[in-house]
């Protein structure tokens, strides 16, 4: 074993960035995300980087630059956050309808008002239907892992999708932890990209496609969407068999025994596992399931005869929490409890997830922190 | 004055309507930029005249792109063509309303950023694709389907917001002229950085004009000063042919909005005004010569 870095996640990013060696990185800053791309432009001033660094006026200029780098087809990346995703929205489509591999990371932050700079996955989760591939990870370690895993798939010819990588603002994108900084060697091949714009064979792109043709585009994007659960399988297989750090679309914690799964992405999918294991001390066989990639959804979770307790760091309002709906949408039959917490940096511990489970109403929303009353 | 090549670089099926003056200056202009050249197309007419899925109007690479999106788009494709050592021309064209209102943020970072392309905006003066509601270069007076007695304030001043940016080239033009086109893309082609060129765009059914009034129109916009031909090489400042004549003795410009149905609702206190601007723009740019001899 290479000898461990400490870092933040941020670091850890474009770490992972630079060994993936981009030819354009266009970004603009907000916080918690700035700390990624101040990293990528001083490694190409000091030149340790062979990037064209575009530092662009806006968030949706950032994605747009990159849609154009990448159809020269070149490596490209950016990072954003928060309000930057949202204003990215209408290129976040372009980007994923255009069938770019665009690599982002993505720091997850609320949205205003009012003006709030902590965790939460709302940002992210109303950019679920563009088309582009979410994973959300809980390490420093896995953030600098998925990042190098995630130019491979999205490169991938049955993929050809966008991938963003999800970081709990803070909680992951600024706190230090040790990691190895493996070098990928030949593990992400050289961008291959089919549809490439060349001059010596002139092609319209994103001209005008009617009725007859427009559905079979997003049919198409659908199908890519599906092939590449079996790439990411694939992929993820491939990395633990080189680098040996395992991952799964859902990463599993005690579950294969257990009465009650706590459901929950990034790092409070983490913060679950010290709550499962001092809930078996009380004698409760708690297990966690933390969702990695959300796009695609996991069609195999193991949730059979189990209870979940399902975290949302996120609201659709007039609806409930986004990914306990998805899992009542595809797992109908799934008993579980929702729960809302970490709202707005909102502190959620441990403890508090292993009273969760202990206060579970089957079929019913808690919101953590308001009263009985109010729910 | 260089020759202007037979080829012809877009295919005859355009979905324009009859007369547009986009078409007319765009086939002069890619003429000038020939074959190792990329077309960066935002929402806007030439977005939806090249043909439908599977067929094209160009004979080169078209990337359409986001309305506000131009500019940004063109910067990511010049920088990563730059990078891989490749010289294609990168070109945006684009309409009034996706330069001077929607995609003004993105074009001046670009500028400001001094990226390696080309932006000409074609001013057709109004949304001509959705079917001429006003935008920012709307002039004064001219009726649109938002503005049905007559936009009440002036034109965006599109070309000095561009200058306040210092570029290496910039130049207006005006679809009646091919070979001043021509000859403008020609040059802003082969100097490096950010490039801008102007060009009115006589629109038949959004000017209420006969299209085959075109060319006619748009002649008479340069000779009334409404319209200047000039060009610009960071502060060399150069006006050019007709344009010459029209500064030292402009047409009424009443003839141009009489020939035009969207001016009919223009008054005689708005044609005065309108006439005045017209006149301290014309010295304006005459005090401008004169700064630009100074300077160089």
């Amino acid at each position: 074993m290479s000898k461990l870095i400490m870092s933040t996640g941020n670091k850890a990013v474009a770490a992972a960035v630079k060994k993936a060696d981009p030819l354009v990185v266009a970004a603009y800053p907000i916080t918690p995300q700035t700390e990624i791309i101040e990293t990528i432009a001083d490694y190409v001033e000091a030149g340790e980087m062979n990037t064209k660094y575009i530092p662009v006026e806006s968030e949706h200029s950032a994605m747009t630059a990159c849609i154009g780098a990448s159809i020269t087809g070149s490596r490209v990346f950016t990072a954003t956050s928060s309000h930057g995703l949202l204003y990215m929205h209408e290129m976040l489509h372009w980007a994923a309808g255009a069938r770019l591999p665009i690599v982002m990371g993505q720091v997850n932050r609320t949205i205003a008002p009012g003006w709030n700079i902590w965790a939460e996955h709302s940002d992210a989760l109303s950019q679920r239907d563009t088309g582009w591939l979410q994973v959300y990870v809980s390490t420093v370690q896995e953030a600098y892992d998925t990042t190098l895993m995630a130019f491979r798939i999205a490169e991938d010819n049955h993929v050809l999708l966008p991938v963003m990588i999800n970081m709990d603002g803070f909680l992951l994108s600024h706190i230090m932890q040790p990691y190895e900084m493996t070098e990928p060697g030949d593990f992400i091949p050289p961008l291959d990209l089919p549809h490439k714009i060349d001059v010596n064979d002139p092609h319209g792109y994103g001209a005008m496609s009617p009725a007859t043709i427009h559905y079979q585009f997003r049919f198409d994007m659908e199908k890519s969407m599906r092939a590449s659960r079996k790439v990411i399988e694939e992929t993820e297989a491939e990395f633990a068999k080189r680098f040996g750090r395992k991952y799964a679309p859902v990463e599993e914690y005690l579950c294969d025994d257990a009465d009650v799964v706590i459901v929950a992405m990034g790092t409070l999918g983490k913060e679950a596992e010290v709550a499962a294991d001092n809930l078996r001390k009380e004698g409760i066989k708690a297990g966690v399931m933390r969702i990695r990639w959300l796009r695609p959804f996991p069609l195999d979770m193991k949730i059979d005869g189990k209870e979940l307790v399902v975290i949302d760091r996120d609201y659709s309002f007039g609806f409930g929490g986004v990914i306990a709906g998805e899992i009542q949408a595809r797992y109908p039959q799934t008993k579980i409890a929702k729960i809302i917490a970490g709202i707005g940096g909102q502190e959620v511990t441990y403890e508090d997830i292993a009273e969760f489970v202990k206060t579970r109403k089957i079929g019913t929303e808690f919101w953590f922190g308001i009263s009985k009353e109010e729910q | 004055m260089t020759e202007i090549p037979k080829e012809e670089m877009l295919l005859k099926c355009p979905s324009t309507c009859a007369g547009c003056g986009s078409l007319l200056a765009l086939r002069y202009i890619l003429k000038a930029a020939g074959k190792d050249t990329i077309l960066v197309i935002p929402a806007c007419c030439n977005s939806v005249i090249q043909g439908v899925y599977p067929y094209m109007l160009h004979t080169i690479p078209v990337y359409n792109i986001a309305f506000a999106a131009a500019a940004a788009c063109a910067s990511g494709m010049s920088e990563a063509l730059r990078a891989k050592g490749q010289k294609t021309n990168v070109i945006v064209y684009a309409g009034d309303g996706g330069t001077a209102d929607i995609g003004i943020q993105a074009l001046s970072g670009a500028l400001e950023r001094g990226e390696d392309f080309l932006y000409i905006c074609y001013d057709n003066e109004a949304y001509g694709n959705t079917g001429m509601q006003r935008s920012g270069a709307t002039p004064l007076g001219a009726i649109t389907t938002t503005t049905p007695n007559g936009k009440k304030v002036v034109k965006k001043d599109l070309d000095r917001m561009i200058e306040a940016h210092n570029l290496p080239y910039q130049a207006t033009a005006c679809a009646s002229y091919p070979q001043d086109i021509f000859n403008k893309v020609k040059k802003a082609l082969s100097i490096p950085g950010p490039k801008f060129i102007h060009i009115l765009a006589p629109c038949p059914p959004g000017w209420r004009t006969p299209s085959e009034k075109t060319v006619e129109i748009g002649k008479m916009a340069v000779k009334s000063g409404i319209w200047v031909l000039w060009e610009k090489e960071y502060d060399k400042l150069t006006v050019n042919g007709p344009s010459k004549a029209a500064m030292k003795k402009p047409a009424p410009v009443i003839d141009y909005l009489k020939a035009q149905g969207r001016f009919r609702k223009v008054d005689d206190e708005t044609a005065k005004q309108i006439q005045a601007n017209v006149d301290r723009n014309l010295k304006k740019i005459a005090a401008e010569l004169e700064m630009s001899e100074e300077l160089s």
